[in-house]
């Protein structure tokens, strides 16, 4: 948060110390204001449809937001404190968010209102130039920093939201689980960024401790990609697992990630890979010492 | 050199020395750590050694060439080394400073390290009448 206020903070002192005429102009572009309320309001909902924004929201809906927006902005405009429309702005960001709009859509409807009402405040004083010139010096930065306010607000929100995900997902990301006695399966599935990959080996470091494993599957059938920095983390988990005595077995190398660590010349020599997690699991049975042999003794898997 | 009390103890557990470390040992300590179990690897005729190192949480570079180096002469003097109980933090620590344990086997813990060591020591064949 305070990392965005600081623009909107540069620009309050311009409207903050105002000459007398300034003074007495924003009373009176307030009153203005709420004098054409519905008027400008209308106007404004028809540039915002003809621009499709806020598809996304019935006719109703439409009404009611942008009352509210335009309460607030004019609230903004007369008082000075962006607080209750940063309030205002996060409140509506969490609303819509789930339905799908976009930044660009709310940035766009705020720079509309802003521009009906600079239109409108054309109107008024086109008589009088240099007065016209004075609404506009209290106006404009007031409108810009609401603006702003409007924007960060809902990027916060987004990005809140985001990392709320992220939270979830890594929650989820990586089980360990238990096949047989000191056999672990580690099933990966989506995306391994830094984090995660970081997250997976204290998983896997401690989960070796806690079941003390003695071979550890990784299957990474689900796995669409992976950069150099994740690989060489891969490779030095594997390495840290034979320190505490357990052998890693990684299955489901797409082609892709094949290439991938060929080309990067990531050191596979001592990782010991096998192409899908049914040859893994064969394998580390093998390992274990465990002889998996069908009733009807046709042989085994 | 040899001042101050033992910071690690050397048992014998059959064919076996069992050696753990209690705390972190300064590089003086160290090299008491290594005399010690090496002479006592003679001493005792043990075929096989677990040096334990769980109690430890960091392992730095100097530690990590010592155990190495025990293991390479414990070898030489005709016992098997095996390091046990060394923690994932450590464990990871180890591999992101670029350190190993050579040619040194690895067990989780003193229960694994010991089957290593019998899957390792073939006991010579017990004479039979």
């Amino acid at each position: 948060m305070t990392r965005f206020e600081d623009p909107s903070v540069t620009v309050a002192p311009t409207d903050a110390s105002p000459g007398l005429d300034e003074q007495a102009l924003l009373p009176q572009l307030v009153a203005h204001l709420r004098e054409h309320r519905t008027r400008l309001r209308q106007e404004w909902v028809g540039r915002i449809q003809e621009t499709h924004l806020l598809q996304a929201m019935t006719a109703q809906e439409m009404v009611a937001e942008t009352t509210l927006v335009y309460d607030n902005y004019v609230e903004v405009l007369e008082t000075g404190s962006v607080e209750a429309l940063q309030h205002y702005a996060r409140d509506l960001s969490e609303r819509i968010i789930p339905r799908g709009v976009e930044t660009h859509e709310v940035v766009g409807i705020v720079l509309l209102l802003r521009d009906v009402l600079a239109r409108s405040l054309f109107e008024k004083y086109q008589r009088d130039f240099s007065l016209l010139n004075r609404v506009l010096d209290a106006y404009e930065p007031a409108a810009n920093r609401i603006a702003n306010t409007v924007a960060v607000s809902f990027v916060e929100e987004r990005e809140r939201v985001i990392r709320q995900q992220q939270d979830s997902i890594r929650e989820l990301s990586t089980p360990v689980l238990p096949v047989r006695e000191r056999l672990l399966i580690l099933p990966i599935i989506g995306v391994l960024d830094r984090e995660r990959a970081r997250q997976l080996t204290v998983q896997l470091l401690g989960g070796i401790r806690t079941h003390r494993a003695k071979v550890v599957v990784v299957d990474i059938t689900g796995v669409p990609d992976v950069d150099e920095s994740v690989a060489n983390h891969l490779v030095r988990t594997v390495d840290a697992s034979r320190l505490m005595g357990a052998s890693v077995i990684i299955t489901g190398l797409s082609p892709e990630i094949a290439q991938t660590l060929v080309t990067i010349g990531v050191d596979l020599s001592k990782m010991n890979t096998i192409g899908d997690l049914q040859g893994g699991l064969e394998e580390a049975e093998r390992l274990l010492g465990f002889a998996v042999s069908r009733e009807d003794g046709n042989g085994g898997p | 050199m040899n001042g101050g009390p033992r910071l690690f103890s050397i048992l014998r557990q059959g064919p076996y020395l069992i050696a753990s470390i209690h705390t972190a040992l300064d590089d003086s300590q160290l090299v008491r750590f290594q005399q010690d179990l090496v002479e006592r690897i003679g001493s005792d005729r043990a075929r096989g050694v677990v040096i334990d190192v769980a109690a430890l949480d960091v392992l730095d570079s100097f530690a990590s060439r010592t155990l190495r180096d025990i293991g390479e002469m414990a070898r030489l003097r005709g016992a098997v080394t095996v390091i046990v109980g060394i923690q994932p933090d450590v464990a990871f620590a180890m591999v992101e400073l670029g350190m190993d344990t050579g040619r040194v086997v690895t067990a989780l813990d003193l229960e694994e390290g010991l089957a290593e060591l019998d899957s390792h020591v073939t006991a010579p064949p017990a004479p039979r009448t």
